[in-house]
């Protein structure tokens, strides 16, 4: 962090300044972007020693740490229901999170890219503290960089988080076992949505807010009512359909779906329509993929509805045998046919 | 959704499938081709085909206009856009993943450095020319009769706004010589080793074209056509109609698909597709090769908007992978798994043949969709 001798250097201008190269070049306009941005609104006691790193407690004995690192880079940078700034923060704890762990800690690293506006980039960094300190997990190390105009797009946020699992706990992508159940903590699709909504080419009018949101608490009460749970992931970028896919092969097993039972928000189904997507392959931020033994399944979709985060908890399929590993679903209609994985970006049809 | 969920009821495709059984003749098969990738989505997309009985059979016609667009022409597009920086070449989402040759696809030349860019609308094509004054907006415009009425509207206000900065690279393709193509294919015509029973009609294509030029080939080649919305129970309702057809010994076009299609179509938007565009003699499609009087070019007196005549670029004919079986695919000779590159060297991620390009292509929709069908599952 760097020492802004008060009195001597004008404050920035928050309302109308921009980012400039000077604001990266590791002198004093750094160490003043530093101190009237980041410190002030992530302050900490780690952070606010300025040092290099964070030095931080071990954890318990027994418990193993658990690290996970992840980039944003989202258009537009605020939408309904979230921003860049705490959906950057959701998605690392999320990540800990799945892995059965306590998240403790996050660093955050920032491109920002020359002529940002400040009062966004407070704004977005406002949002991120916020994120941060409801979830309980401080942000206690840092680092900004700043690109010419046209390098970057706004700024892009880079948060890794760091989470401790207690002794004995296994969860993980590799677990499933044919018969057991699949369940996710709500409806599908909302965040990817809420995204195509605000795209400048694409503005429609609609109520989809972004589902992002932490999921510690939501997996720490499930955790606790049903501790055998097998895998647990957030389906983020890709979807349902992708997160899936990449479990069946983690676990070497097949999944077969009931599409009438996957909650998906009436408006989503529309935009997506209109759009000719499949919610199936929508980002969320704040959704939860459980699998777990048949036995517990109940207990499970009991637990998540009964925290604020999980009232549309369903189950949604099975896990069966399937040395290919593919995810097929029997449609609302009544045939069957495959959620394969996305073959790149999902493109809108021309007709 | 309202008016989109009472054609996807499950119930009602039970209480249908029952009634399809109690008409098919099971002495007989049946081969009926759905045209339109729309369809073939639909068909897929909601597993139509259990609802089915093993006598039905549906073959996915060459109606999806990304998989027939030959590789030469999305080559002209790649090459203006590497060639001139000034050049934004703007193009529909589903096109930008075309394969292309030496390995490039709209996506990967953009990746190159090219300003390639997705529209939602041709509307979108224009907009990004009047934003960019300083540049050439091309607008690599592709599809059946739906998308063609968009395209020369624009093409028209270009000249109204008086924009000298728009082109278009004319790409549209024509519904029914395309059917005539198939049908006129030695396999279906001569050697009969295609029994195509009937025709499903596409249903967009002729909310603008009506219904009436089916009639021809209902007429010359005894096929019956039923034109059918998207939605699943409109496709089964049409299996039902083709059915019926068949066991009547009648070729007719029926319109299934009443609350969007008339017999004339569109008129308004007749006039102004002939106002804009003129039939070319010949033009190639991708796994059909050349067929004649099968799409459309700028007229003349709109040459200004023509992006072939206004950067002087030719088409060059670029030949598909050998191994590939896309023709006899689209005919409905051959299925998806006959082929010796489906799913292995041919995939989505690596498409070689047309059909593989888009999920309304025939063999994309098998793989993406159908695939297990193949491999006998165990359940739990």
């Amino acid at each position: 962090m760097g020492e802004v001798k008060k009195g001597y250097v004008r404050p920035l201008d928050l309302k109308q300044g921009r980012v400039d190269m000077g604001h990266g070049a590791g002198g004093r306009a750094m160490a003043q972007l530093i101190d009237e941005v980041f410190a002030r609104a992530f302050a900490n006691e780690w952070l606010g020693q300025g040092n290099d790193a964070a030095v931080l407690p071990a954890p318990a004995a027994g418990e193993r740490l658990v690290m996970a690192t992840d980039a944003h880079v989202v258009s537009p940078l605020f939408f309904p229901g979230g921003d860049i700034g705490c959906l950057s923060v959701h998605g690392t704890i999320n990540d800990v999170a799945v892995m059965g762990a306590r998240p403790l800690y996050l660093a955050a690293s920032f491109i920002l890219e020359e002529g940002f506006a400040l009062a966004d980039l407070v704004r977005i960094v406002n949002s991120m503290a916020a994120a941060a300190r409801e979830a309980g997990v401080p942000v206690v190390t840092g680092d900004t960089k700043v690109v010419e105009a046209g390098k970057g797009d706004g700024v892009f946020i880079s948060t890794t988080g760091v989470g401790a699992l207690p002794a004995g706990r296994d969860i993980g992508g590799a677990n499933a076992r044919a018969g057991d159940v699949v369940i996710v903590s709500g409806s599908i699709g909302d965040h990817g949505t809420a995204i195509l909504s605000q795209r400048e080419s694409l503005a429609f009018d609609t109520e989809i807010v972004s589902d992002t949101a932490a999921l510690h608490g939501l997996i720490a009460h499930l955790l606790e009512l049903v501790p055998g749970v097998r895998v647990m992931r957030d389906p983020t970028r890709g979807g349902l359909a992708t997160t899936l896919n990449e479990i069946a092969v983690q676990s070497g097993v097949g999944i077969s779906l009931e599409e009438a039972a996957i909650p998906v928000h009436p408006q989503v189904e529309a935009a997506c329509e209109f759009l000719g997507l499949d919610p199936l392959y929508v980002a969320n931020e704040g959704k939860l993929v459980v699998i777990c033994a048949a036995a517990d399944a109940d207990a499970a979709v009991s637990a998540l509805r009964a925290h604020p985060l999980g009232t549309e908890a369903a189950r949604i399929g099975e896990v069966i045998d399937d040395p290919n590993h593919f995810v097929q679903i029997r449609t609302g209609f009544g045939g069957r046919r495959m959620v394969d994985w996305l073959s790149g970006e999902q493109l809108p049809r021309i007709c | 959704m309202k008016y989109v969920d009472e054609f996807r009821d499950g119930g009602l495709a039970q209480k249908l499938a029952t009634a399809i059984r109690a008409e098919a003749d099971p002495a007989r098969e049946y081969a009926f081709m759905e045209f339109c990738g729309g369809h073939t989505h639909a068909i897929s997309r909601y597993g139509v085909t259990d609802l089915l009985p093993p006598n039905v059979r549906m073959i996915h016609g060459p109606g999806c206009p990304v998989c027939v667009l030959p590789i030469g022409r999305i080559d002209m597009a790649i090459g203006l856009a590497l060639a001139r920086p000034e050049v934004i070449v703007c193009t529909y989402g589903d096109c930008l993943r075309v394969p292309a040759s030496d390995g490039l696809s709209m996506l990967k030349a953009k990746a190159r450095g090219a300003d390639i860019r997705m529209v939602y609308s041709a509307a979108d094509a224009v907009a990004l020319a009047q934003a960019n004054p300083a540049r050439e907006v091309v607008f690599f415009a592709i599809g059946f009769e739906t998308t063609t009425p968009p395209t020369a509207l624009v093409i028209r206000q270009a000249e109204a706004l008086g924009l000298n900065n728009f082109s278009v690279i004319c790409n549209h393709v024509l519904t029914p010589s395309a059917i005539v193509t198939i049908l006129e294919s030695p396999e279906v015509r001569e050697i009969g080793s295609v029994p195509l029973d009937g025709f499903i009609g596409p249903a967009h294509v002729s909310t603008i074209i009506g219904s009436r030029p089916y009639a021809f080939f209902a007429e010359e080649y005894r096929k019956p056509v039923v034109i059918a919305g998207f939605e699943p129970l409109d496709v089964m309702q049409a299996v039902r109609m083709l059915i019926r057809q068949v066991n009547e010994g009648r070729a007719e076009v029926e319109n299934e698909f009443t609350r969007a299609v008339t017999e004339d179509g569109n008129l308004k938007a007749q006039a102004l597709v002939s106002d804009v565009f003129e039939l070319r003699r010949s033009f190639e499609w991708r796994g059909l090769h050349e067929v004649p009087y099968s799409a459309l070019r700028i007229r003349a007196r709109f040459a200004a908007f023509d992006a072939e005549a206004k950067f002087d670029i030719a088409y060059r004919s670029v030949a598909d992978n050998k191994a590939c079986e896309c023709g006899a695919i689209l005919r409905g000779v051959k299925k998806p798994t006959d082929c010796r590159i489906f799913g292995t060297v041919c995939t989505p991620e690596n498409p070689m043949g047309s059909c593989m390009v888009s999920s309304e292509g025939a063999c994309a929709a098998h793989y993406n969709y159908g695939r297990f069908r193949d491999i006998p599952v165990v359940a739990a």
